[in-house]
Formats: structure tokens, sequence, C-alpha cells
């Protein structure tokens, strides 16, 4: 049997690999899932008798308890692996842990780590689906599904929206995500931070570079502002944390100039007062926390549709069970 | 006891010293080049092989090679990787130092000298440190180490990141009339970087060594060099402005020699995408302009010899997330084929060059000896069948090392037959 256009493959290991019909299919995807979530029973038997693992060999709250909804909500058995307290410490190979959940009998691995191409590395190497939730400075291709998801909730498109990222751009698997997908998804995209930051030769991945964040603000529709990794200070990136809040950082008094509402992102957690301050947060312009929401429903979509769901079917999942 | 006679008969006899490229007869006797000419007779008891159709040249020598031990006997040992080098044609190789323990006393450099005698391969001649334990803070016994016989000094795989270190290590090497090699790396530029920083690392998402690391420290050598009058050789160069800077220190009478390295003639940081740890080494696979001008400098001579930077590792130690990888390739067994494939055979380098660049010119670098097969020099010679047809596969490599970036290529040439000291190090097996 052929696969569907839509099919994502046996992984998920970043956006630059998938086409823009697969990212629209995930968010499609998404839109019956997020239901689930608002009730008062939240769970469904979608993905009933699989085995999840996740193995987040970094450390992560968010990611890691919104992966965790997702599988519990679709009624998959979990295992969660960190990096403490596990046979990683004790100085077992990718590989081998790989191998031997593998012996297990396991579904699906949702992996965080700190190497870029961990993800794919795994993902090569197991027949289970492997989902990558962060690797290195790569790719973090769940998260930007659900930017991508809160954006077009918000202003009911993606198409030729200005979509400027602020912050550690050179680091950030968030950034390199959301670039190739807005880019797919037919976004302007632009990027603004310290030249410290921002990877030479970024433009050439097709990004307008902003050196001034008044600029980036006067230009763009949304602002998807990334988090100041404290130990970039130590680094020598940035100076000072003030300074960078001075001359980096989106303030209530430069949206304020701005020529028209921009819809304010951040993929959390947060450093008020760095790169982002309260007021804005905490604003009328802020939808940090649907992203949130929106975390857990993408996740489902993308957990159902490597199990072999078809998104027309997700509805009809959702009260049947199952995806075979 | 010295071998038996060798008559190498009819092979196309290629010395560029000699400027000599004609169809003749090569006898070895007592380890030595005894003569050339048409039609020989073969002494008494000597054996004969038939060279119809083959090359008959001056030994390769590569003067960098990792042979690991002692301390890495895991990735290669001093017997497998002269097996190695055997194999790829080279008569002669180069041990760098940073080993464990490093090679930075005259019992070190013995060690190596002695196993490689042992193995019988193929010629070992040990490079020492510049610094004790390569730490870049206090200058080896450079005498000692030359006298046990090190042909050069190089803190390689480390930089000598203290330029006060390395003018030292200039001036006192003259006294003992060898070069002091460099892995020019700034590492204040290139700090936590995996690959060469660009595009393809700024979309792989993997911390970059800029040309730039590699540039500065280039131009700093050079400086230090023309200051002091030292004998400098710079190792693996891979930028564009790197072989400039060298060429016009040339211009200027510096002294001073370079190495082009295969992987950086053939490859691109493209060869890194899918986060292949095979293309990872040090310095890093660099841009296309940047893989032309070496290969610019190669041809003009501006880069002297070619050498492989062979660097096996462990295939385990190779099966990790790109970032936790170690650097380094094998190159022995290759290097021949890719140079005579994708240099020789579209005509973009003449074999002269190719053996000038293979054998004359790293024996004059590192001032050892071979190079040539004038009557009475060593009876080191390499017989290359052009039209040997083979696939690179790294499960018949004799290294231990399987870390190449060249699996499954196609390449047309290789060695045939290595003799060291008149001796048959290595025959490769008729292909099916």
């Amino acid at each position: 049997m052929s696969r569907p256009t839509f099919s994502l493959g046996k992984d998920l290991v970043g956006l630059e690999e998938l086409s823009r019909e697969q990212i629209l299919s995930i968010l499609d995807t998404a839109e019956p899932f997020k239901e689930i979530s608002e009730r008062r029973i939240k769970k469904v038997p979608v993905l009933r008798g699989k085995t999840i693992v996740n193995l987040f060999m970094e450390p992560s709250t968010r990611t890691r308890i919104s992966f965790e909804f997702a599988e519990k909500r679709l009624s998959a058995d979990t295992v969660n692996i960190g990096a403490t307290g596990s046979s990683v410490v004790k100085g077992e190979t990718l590989v081998d842990t790989a191998r031997n959940l593998e012996a297990m009998r396991i579904d699906m691995v949702v992996i965080r780590h700190r190497s870029s191409g961990a993800a794919g590395f795994l993902a090569e190497r197991i027949p289970s689906n492997v989902v990558n939730a962060g690797d290195g400075s790569h790719e973090h291709p769940t998260q930007a599904l659900l930017d991508l998801l809160t954006i077009r909730d918000e202003l009911e498109r993606i198409e030729g929206l200005k979509v400027c990222i602020v912050g550690d751009i050179l680091h950030s698997r968030v950034a390199r995500s959301n670039i190739f997908g807005l880019l797919k998804l037919g976004a302007e995209v632009g990027v603004c931070g310290p030249m410290t930051l921002l990877p030479l030769g970024i433009d050439a991945l097709g990004v307008k570079v902003f050196r001034k964040i008044e600029e980036a603000i006067e230009w763009a529709d949304v602002l998807n502002v990334l988090r100041l990794q404290l130990e970039r200070m130590q680094g020598g990136f940035v100076p000072s944390l003030r300074e960078y809040n001075r001359f980096y950082g989106v303030t209530r008094r430069r949206l304020d100039k701005a020529p028209r509402d921009v819809l304010i992102l951040h993929p959390g957690p947060m450093n008020r007062g760095v790169e982002i301050d309260s007021d804005v947060a905490d604003g009328p312009q802020s939808v940090i926390l649907k992203q949130v929401t929106n975390g857990v429903a993408v996740r489902m979509a993308v957990l159902y549709l490597l199990a072999g769901g078809v998104p027309e079917h997700a509805e009809a999942a959702k009260k049947g069970g199952g995806v075979e | 006891m010295s071998p038996r006679p060798l008559l190498l008969k009819g092979g196309r006899v290629i010395d560029p010293e000699r400027e000599l490229d004609e169809v003749l007869d090569l006898l070895l006797v007592e380890g030595k080049v005894a003569r050339s000419g048409r039609d020989l007779t073969a002494p008494e008891g000597a054996k004969i092989e038939e060279c119809r159709d083959l090359l008959v040249v001056p030994g390769l020598i590569d003067v960098h090679v990792h042979l690991r031990e002692p301390g890495g006997e895991h990735k290669e040992t001093i017997a497998t990787g002269t097996r190695a080098a055997a194999a790829g044609g080279f008569t002669a190789v180069c041990a760098m130092p940073n080993t464990d323990p490093v090679i930075d006393s005259p019992a070190t450099v013995g060690f190596v000298s002695a196993a490689a005698r042992e193995a019988g391969h193929c010629r070992v001649y040990p490079v020492g440190a510049i610094s004790i334990g390569q730490r870049g803070e206090q200058l080896t016994e450079i005498g000692e180490l030359v006298q046990a016989g090190a042909v050069a000094i190089t803190d390689d795989g480390h930089s000598v990141m203290d330029s006060g270190l390395m003018r030292r290590a200039l001036e006192y090497a003259q006294a003992f009339d060898i070069p002091v090699a460099d892995h020019p790396e700034d590492l204040s530029l290139s700090r936590d970087g995996v690959m060469n920083e660009g595009l393809v690392s700024a979309r792989l998402g993997l911390p970059g060594k800029p040309n730039a690391s590699e540039d500065v420290h280039i131009a700093r050598d050079l400086l230090v060099a023309e200051l002091t009058g030292g004998r400098l050789h710079l190792q693996h160069v891979s930028t564009r402005l790197g072989v400039e800077a060298i060429r016009s220190a040339k211009a200027r009478g510096v002294r001073v020699t370079a190495e082009a390295a295969p992987h950086h003639l053939l490859l691109t940081d493209e060869a890194v995408g899918g986060y292949r740890t095979d293309a990872k080494m040090n310095p890093p696979l660099r841009t296309e302009s940047d893989r032309e001008a070496v290969v610019n400098g190669l041809l003009d001579g501006t880069l002297d010899t070619l050498a492989t930077d062979h660097a096996p590792h462990h295939y385990e130690e190779k099966e990790q997330a790109f970032a936790d990888a170690p650097f380094g390739v094998v190159g022995l067994e290759t290097a021949l084929g890719l140079m005579l494939t994708h240099f020789v055979e579209p005509g973009r380098m003449s074999l002269r060059t190719l053996i000038e660049r293979m054998s004359v010119q790293p024996a004059q670098a590192f001032g050892i000896p071979g190079g040539t097969l004038v009557e009475g020099s060593p009876g080191d010679v390499t017989v290359i069948d052009p039209s040997r047809e083979w696939t690179v596969d790294p499960d018949a490599f004799r290294s231990r090392g399987r870390n190449t970036p060249f699996t499954g290529w196609a390449l047309r040439g290789r060695a045939v037959l290595t003799v060291v000291g008149g001796r048959i190090t290595h025959r490769e097996p008729e292909a099916d």
C-alpha cells in the first residue's frame, strides 16, 4: 500500500526535511485534538497499547510534561528516562541505551539531547518512531509547530506574515525550526539580536537580519522572543543582562512605537526583565500561555500521525480508538 | 641480512630528480638502488617482478600520520598503521607525537622506531613534540630527540598558542636542522567548533571553526619564521587565505613548507550534512573556494607535500552524535587512488607533479632519505597499476580505522607492489 503524501514517515527529526503539506497536515490534525484537553475526562483511546519512552538526556520541564500529557491523553503507556539516575550516568552510549529500549519492544521514543543531530542519529538506528524534542542547537520541531499553530489561530494565516525571531539565534534550536517552518509556509522571516548571537551567513537561509530591535518591531507582525541563556554571559557573547535588556529587550515602550499590534510569542521559560518585560509578557498582545496549551495538541497530532494515523480520521479516532 | 636482489622489469620508471620518465628495468641490490637501464640482466638469485604497463616510482612518503601507539592501540597500532601505509604504496611515514605518553623524550622516540622496525612494513620516522606533554609551556629536549631519531617536532593535535614558545622552537631547532611543524589553529577563535563555520554549520546548529582561526595562526607562524629564519612546516592547510599567505611568504624567501590533505582537496563542508562523523576532522572541510585554493596551491607548489593526516579512530568513537565524535579520518589506503583518479586521470595534475608532492618533496621537507631512484639511494619503490579499478571499502582496510569519508568511491589506480629497502612489503592481490 502506498503511503499518502502527507505521511510524516517514520520520524519527526526536524522541519527542514518536511514539506509544506506535511507541516500543514500536522497543524490541521492538531485542531480536533485541542478539544480533548478541554474535557472533564481528558482521555481518548487513540494510542492504546502503544509504549512510548520519553528519553530526556537534558533538563526540560515544559516540553517533557507537554509530551507526557499528550501521550497520556491518547492512552499510550509511557516511561520517562532522565539523564540523572539512569544508565546514562554510568557511561552508557546513546546507541546502547536505544538498543536496550528497543529490546523491550517499544513503539516510540521522544528524545531530548544536548547534541545537534542526536535525534536523527537515533532515528537511523532503531525501528521505533523517533520524535525530536530538541537536539542541541539543531531543531525543536514540535516547538515550532506549536508556534505556527498559535500564530495561525491568532492571525488566521501564516503566509505573507512578517515574523521576527529575537535573541540568541546561534544556539537556538527553536529558531532553526521556526525559520524552516515559517519559510515553508510562506511567511517572511527576520532575526534580530547581537551579532555575537547570529550565525555567520544566516541571511543565506533566506531571512532578513535586523541589528536593532526597534527596526525589527517596526517591521514585524509577530515577534518570537527567545530565552537568553544565562550561560551566554560567561561565554562572552553579551557583556551583561542589563545591557542586553537595554538594547534587545522587548519592552512596552518599544512596542508602543510599533505601527501595528505585534503578536508576542516566547517559547519559555522566560527571563523577565531580560529578553522580555513583564508588562509585555502578561500584556494583551502576548499569546505565551496559548502556546503552551497548543503544545499538547500539536504533540498529540505528531504522535497520532507517526503511529500511522490519517488526518481525516483524527476526529473519528478520538471516539473509536486506535490507528490501525 | 640483506634481501635478495630485486629486478623490476619493464615498468615506466619516473624519477623527477633525474628528469627520468621512460620504460626501463630497475635493479635493487642490498637494499639500495643499484642500477636502472634497458634489458638489465638479473644477478644470480635475484627475484624478478614483471612491471609491464606499471609505474615504477620512488617510494611514497607521508609526513603526517597518526599511528596511535603508544596509548591508543584500540584505534591503531604501529604494526597495523604501517601495514596500511604499505598497502597504500607508502614506504615511509612520519609518526605524530600526540600519543599517550606523548613522544617528548628520547625513550619514547626510541620506542616508536623499535616497534616500527619490528613490524617491518615501512620506514617510520618519529616526530617529537615541541613542548613537554604538548602542553605548550616548556620546550622538549629537542637535541636529544633528534639524536634518538626524531626528524621534526610538532605539537600536532594541539596548537602552539604561545607565540613566544613558537619563536623559541623555530630558533632552537635550527641547530639540529629539523623543521618545526605546526597545526595552525587559533584556539581562541575556533573555541568549541566541531566543523567549518559557515552556512552548513548554521543550518545544522553545530558550533563552527571560522577560516580566520587557521588564517591568523598561519600568518603568525610565517611572521615568526621570517623573524627567526627557522624552518617552518605548516600542516594540513585548508583555507584560501592560508594558501595565499604561504604563497606570498615563499615569495619573500621565508623557509616554509606546507601540506595539503586529500580530503581538503576533494570535499567541502557539505559532506558533513546529515551529521556524518566520518567527515569530521580538524581542520574541518571548508567551502568550495577554499577547496579550489588548496588544489591550486598543491598544483603550483605553494603546498609542497600531499600528506594524509591519517587519523584512525575506533568505530564506537565515531558512532556518536557529531559533536561528541573525535576529529580525524584515515587516509593512507585511499590517498594514491584518489589523487590518480581525481587529479591525474582528468589531466589536472601530471604524474610527475604527483610523485614530487608524494615522494620527492616530503623527503626534502623533512630531510629524510628517499624520494629518488638515483643509484645508491634507498631501495624504496612503489609500483603502481594506473588502470586497476577498485572501490573504497573500509572493511578491506589494513588499518584498524574505518573512518573514511570516501566509502563507496570508485577509483582507478593503486599501488600493487611496495618495496622498502629492497624488500617487498606489500603485494596487492589480483582483482577478481
